[in-house]
């Protein structure tokens, strides 16, 4: 790892400055994804800024949301009360990600910002557009099985790796961030930029802007939710694939519902077309497969990865005839 | 009672490397703990150019199973190089050095953490507990017995992160089935596959509740 600057900030507005003054800063909150790139040589930075001091841990209720502090550890949201009640899928999503190790140490707002688990990525000794843009995407024709089908390009086709932020779009999650230019409210669906022809840009943050934190709505849909998550192994993996659904039932009719999807995309993938087959619809197996059908609409397979076309569409399944209690 | 333990022995020399790479380095910024000191250190940036391995280094104090003790890190020192390096603490292990295989995991606050994945000079105002500060004397901690008595390892490689996770996930509550146990162990991997006296030894370890 190559040195540099050690900084802690004292307060939101110092970490700003203190990153947004040098274009090789960055923020440090867990450091559990940054240290392994920071190692492997993915990424350097000369200005490291701690914002473990910042009094953003917080979880707590507002008028109709739940604001979850941008520094809360994956391990406390995921065991709070309140995201396991009004947020199951979220609280799935997070005890479902990494280990308890690294849940204890990991905060919300660097979650979202870990970069994707491509090999290409994180072996400097491969060509990769997100790491060097211009070199090339050794995924498309070589190993791609862990790749996405879904908002891919002829740049980048490396797939998005957070079960939180799935987790997130499904309940209409809001990015609020303080910046060089002031506040932000950023919707979730806008947050991340698929790859197009420029994959080393993964979201709509500028250099210095601070996460601070969450809201989460409260909904009827939000409620009733739930987290799928497929892996190779049976826990402590990254996601083959993953569905992150919310669903408000009026009888058997869909009244409202959110479809999310991990594993198969660039980035945290929402799935408005499924979500349509749904809506005002009853709830049954065939409006189900057609749901599915329609998420995939569009999916462009590689070598490896064709097979999670299949799973993908399956795993919504499961999930949608539990949550909706259909036989 | 602070405990500098550094001797020259330990000091590393790196200067090659840091010049290379640490051409921004300097003692001043990577101490700050005030903005106005960061921002002060920024505008000497020329002097930093100049900088050597010694002045990008910094003092800092780690508690370390209730001692004190003082050293000097450069910032990108982890807080397992530096228990094992610097503080000849080598029972904490490094297998992957990047968070998956739990071989350095340590409690920090309470909480277990894997030692690879931070800084030390993130860790200077914490309670850091590694394996060599769960016995008292002779008396082994009761997840150690209980590791020994089980028979729950082979080449130890893995043993201390596999212990110190135990002691956590007593804790924290996580023991009421096996099952329950192998997801809340799931951060410790064992490459020799011990995993039924591990979780074996972590149940007979939860029934004992440590004064
Ligand atoms: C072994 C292992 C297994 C894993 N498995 C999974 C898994 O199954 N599922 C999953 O979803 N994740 C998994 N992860 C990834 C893990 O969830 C992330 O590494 C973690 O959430 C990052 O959070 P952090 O606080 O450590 O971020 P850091 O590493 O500190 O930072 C990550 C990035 O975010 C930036 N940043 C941090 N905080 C802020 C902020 N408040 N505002 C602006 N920028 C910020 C940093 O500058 C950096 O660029 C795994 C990680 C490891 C090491
Ligand atoms: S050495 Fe830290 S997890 Fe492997
Ligand atoms: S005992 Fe050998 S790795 Fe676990």
């Amino acid at each position: 790892m190559k040195n540099f600057e050690y900084a802690r900030a004292n307060n939101p507005a110092d970490a700003v400055r203190l990153v947004g003054d040098r274009p090789g800063a960055t923020f440090i909150a867990g450091g559990t994804d940054l240290l392994n790139l920071m190692k492997d040589g993915a990424q350097t930075h000369d200005r490291i800024v701690d914002v473990n001091g910042l009094a953003l841990t917080d979880i707590s209720h507002g008028n109709g949301f739940l604001r979850v502090g941008a520094l809360a550890r994956m391990a406390d949201v995921g065991a709070h009360r309140a995201v396991r009640e009004k947020f199951p899928v979220v609280s799935q999503a997070l005890l479902a990600s990494a280990s308890p190790q690294v849940r204890n140490m990991a905060s919300i707002g660097g979650n979202l910002l870990q970069r994707t688990r491509c090999g290409y990525f994180r072996d400097t000794g491969s060509a990769c557009n997100k790491r060097i843009p211009g070199s090339g995407c050794p995924a498309i024709d070589g190993e791609n099985r862990g790749h996405a089908v879904l908002g891919v390009s002829d740049h980048c086709i490396a797939a998005h790796p957070s079960d939180l932020a799935v987790s997130l779009i499904a309940v209409d999650a809001v990015v609020l961030t303080n910046g060089p230019h002031g506040e932000r409210r950023i919707p979730f669906g806008d947050f991340h930029l698929a790859p197009g022809d420029t994959p080393e840009r993964e979201n709509v943050l500028t250099h210095g802007e601070l996460i601070v934190g969450l809201e989460l709505p409260l909904t009827p849909a939000a409620a009733k939710s739930q987290y799928l998550k497929l892996r190779d192994r049976a826990t402590f993996e990254f996601a083959v694939v993953s569905v992150a659904a919310a669903l408000d039932l009026r009888g058997r009719t869909v009244n409202d519902v959110r479809l999310a999807f991990g594993g198969i995309a660039t980035k945290p993938w929402r799935s408005t077309d499924a979500e349509a087959v749904l809506r005002g619809r009853a709830l049954d197996t065939a409006t189900i497969d057609a749901a599915g059908r329609a998420a995939v609409h569009g999916a462009i397979p590689r070598a490896h990865n064709a097979f999670k076309i299949d799973l993908v569409q399956r795993a919504l399944s499961r999930v949608l005839h539990e949550l909706g209690g259909v036989r | 009672m602070p405990d500098n333990s550094e001797t020259p022995k330990q000091q590393h020399k790196r200067r090659t490397v840091l010049k290379a790479g640490g051409a921004a380095a300097i003692a001043g910024i990577a101490a700050a703990h005030s903005v106005t000191e960061a921002s002060a250190a920024t505008q000497a940036q020329d002097a930093a150019l100049a900088a050597d391995t010694e002045a990008s280094a910094v003092p800092i104090v780690l508690t370390v199973n209730g001692q004190a003790r003082q050293l000097r890190v450069e910032p990108r020192v982890t807080l397992l190089d530096a228990l094992r390096e610097r503080l000849d603490l080598t029972g904490t292990k490094k297998g992957c050095d990047r968070g998956e295989c739990g071989a350095c995991t340590v409690l920090v606050d309470g909480r277990r953490i894997k030692s690879c994945l931070t800084l030390a000079v993130m860790r200077q105002d914490c309670a850091i507990t590694t394996v060599e500060g769960l016995a008292k004397g002779d008396d082994l901690h009761p997840v150690q017995a209980a590791f020994i008595r089980h028979d729950a390892f082979q080449c130890g490689g893995c043993t201390s992160g596999q212990i110190m996770s135990a002691v956590a996930v007593i804790d924290e509550g996580h023991t009421g089935s096996t099952d329950e146990i192998r997801e809340w162990m799931s951060g410790n991997i064992c490459r020799c596959a011990a995993y039924p006296n591990i979780v074996a030894a972590v149940q007979d370890a939860a029934k004992e509740k440590r004064p």
